[in-house]
């Protein structure tokens, strides 16, 4: 689904790839024992390590090795037994090695791919080029001061996993899609927590664009694109931009350029001489890092059920449909809600209609999230385990639920309390079938005299005069029953 | 190999370092003689000899994922030119 954009020239196709930065979850940094901890204030969780003063040494966090492999693994990616750290050299005062400690042509894990779920139900691979494990920088803040820019380096020194994909990428919606998938899978493996607000996840989107068929086109480096919205917009702006360049006879240049918010534009960045001049070479305070066939083995022994995988189990096990499965595998602890709803009630699909439809549907409303729910899944479970042994028909457990969501009591002691319980004794149907049609003898001989239609008219009034309780198969039969013999 | 007055300027521009134009003429011999003590190793024949990156130890040692440094703002403010409100302050450097 290459969303192509029409120019003045024909249509145009964008060329998409995304670099995702992540912040690893840990409690210290990566080469230090400063804490990683949000919010706190500024240049309190720095060490001398992450300040760079002279004859500061890192040492490696084991953990965040670990964590980098996992990932990989995630990524069904090919880790690499060896790794290397190596120095990107440049100067920024949020930088104060004057280098950050990346990996370069020898990074912890190589190529990789996931599959994306797109708008339309329809499923794509993205490639993923490689993961390195690197430094973030500090934070400048510039609206403090009038000739100032001030520096905490709280986030100096915190570890990222920096996430290449390969140009697959042909649109908006597919690079937000990408990035939805990339942070579940984050998620699910427990390596970054995904919050785009807080800056633990950041995006970067290489764009060209190109007549469909052709070569790729020259690229641009959108950076500060910091929210799903903001990736869509950007990728918009900076394609139209690119093709009104082209259109007119120019030429794209390869740049970097920013993202801003507010004016919702991109601007040209760095001046381009110097700018990737990075001279990269390993760093000579840093061995290559070696992992043990132990190690490996371990992680990709104890990898949790990743969203694809669990994707396709709901769909092949339970038989529901690509769209129920990608709501229901959003979040680790919706999948989990799920799968007891689905276990208690007996029936997996109409469990699934339950969740999506009517839970999900009411806590949207109610504005909370899934842990603050007033129905748990064993009580959800039994109430579609009622609809199913035919206590109660679909209709009353709307009703059943919605005092459910206000009381957190158990459906079964609703149906109870209430006299809910479906009316499925023949002799009871029939006595009030009796009645209705007794109280409407001139609708008896407009059906009888051949309109059909009126059915649904007494259908209706004998479920009304049931209080909903009568099992609507049983009197749809009765009456047809009456009414033709 | 050799490194042109131009090649010289380049690099001392990355370093961020400011020379005088009679540095530079200065500069470029001076790096072109260290280069060219360097260039004696490439005689070497290395075709069948494995990278060395290290000669201190063979493993890369690691350490816990432990809390148990930072939280030392003074100290890490002590030399800056400038400390405003906790933060390092310097020239204004918005792009």
């Amino acid at each position: 689904m290459a969303q192509l954009i029409k120019g003045e020239t024909g249509e145009w196709e964008m060329v998409i790839g995304l670099e995702v930065h992540a912040q690893v979850t840990a409690n210290s940094k990566l080469f230090s024992g400063a804490s990683i901890e949000f919010g706190a204030a500024p240049n309190t969780h720095v060490s001398l390590v992450d300040a760079a003063m002279p004859g500061m040494l890192p040492v490696l966090n084991e953990y965040v090795v670990e964590q980098a492999v996992k990932t990989g693994y995630g990524l069904n990616a090919q880790v690499n037994q060896t790794s290397v750290f190596a120095r990107k050299n440049y100067f920024y005062p949020d930088l104060p090695q004057g280098y950050q400690i990346s990996q370069y042509d020898q990074p912890i894990v190589g190529t990789g791919k996931i599959e994306i779920d797109l708008p339309d139900g329809s499923v794509k691979e993205v490639g993923i080029t490689r993961l390195r494990l690197e430094q973030d920088t500090g934070k400048s803040v510039h609206d403090m001061h009038p000739s100032k820019s001030y520096v905490d380096l709280n986030r100096s020194g915190s570890a990222l996993m920096e996430i290449v994909s390969e140009p697959d990428i042909r649109g908006p919606e597919e690079a937000v899609a990408y990035i939805s998938k990339l942070r579940m899978i984050l998620q699910y493996l427990g390596t970054c927590n995904g919050n785009m607000d807080e800056g633990s996840m950041r995006a970067d989107v290489n764009i060209s664009v190109r007549k469909p068929g052709d070569e790729f086109g020259t690229r641009a480096e959108v950076k500060n694109v910091n929210s799903l919205k903001a990736v869509h917009q950007a990728i918009m702006f900076e394609a139209q931009r690119q093709i009104e360049i082209i259109e007119d006879g120019g030429e794209v240049d390869q740049e970097t350029r920013l993202w801003d918010p507010n004016k919702l534009e991109t601007r040209a960045l760095r001046s381009k001489e110097d700018a990737h001049d990075y001279r990269y070479f390993p760093d000579p305070d840093l061995l290559p890092l070696e992992l043990t066939d132990e190690l490996m083995e371990r992680i990709k022994s104890t990898l949790p059920e990743l969203p694809d995988e669990k994707k396709h189990r709901f769909m092949e096990s339970f038989g529901l449909s690509t769209y129920d499965a990608s709501v229901l595998i959003a979040e680790q602890s919706r999948a989990a809600f799920f799968e007891t709803v689905a276990e208690k009630a007996g029936d997996a699909k109409l469990a699934a209609n339950w969740v999506i439809n009517e839970l999900l549907g009411a806590l949207n409303k109610a504005e909370k999230d899934l842990n603050e729910t007033p129905v748990s899944a064993e009580q959800l479970g039994q109430l579609v385990a009622r609809i199913k042994d035919n206590t109660i028909s679909g209709k009353i457990a709307k009703d059943v639920f919605a005092e459910m969501m206000e009381t957190s009591k158990d459906a079964d002691s609703i149906i109870d309390e209430k006299g809910l319980k479906q009316v499925t004794d023949t002799g009871a149907i029939e006595a009030i079938i009796d009645q209705v049609l007794a109280a409407n003898p001139s609708q008896v001989e407009t059906y009888k005299g051949g309109n059909e239609k009126l059915l649904g008219f007494f259908v209706g009034q004998v479920m009304k005069a049931s209080q909903g309780k009568a099992n609507p198969a049983m009197v749809n039969e009765i009456l047809k029953k009456k009414l033709d013999g | 190999m050799s490194l042109s007055r131009e090649d010289v300027q380049k690099v001392a521009g990355l370093a961020r370092l400011r020379m005088t134009d009679s540095q530079l003429d200065e500069m470029a011999p001076k790096l072109n003689s260290i280069l060219g003590f360097v260039e004696q190793l490439s005689e070497v024949e290395t075709d069948n000899v494995e990278p060395l990156s290290n000669v201190a130890r063979s493993t890369l040692s690691l350490r816990k994922d432990e809390v148990n440094d930072g939280e030392c703002r003074d100290k890490v403010l002590a030399n800056a030119p400038e400390a405003e409100e906790g933060f390092y302050a310097v020239p204004k450097v918005v792009e």
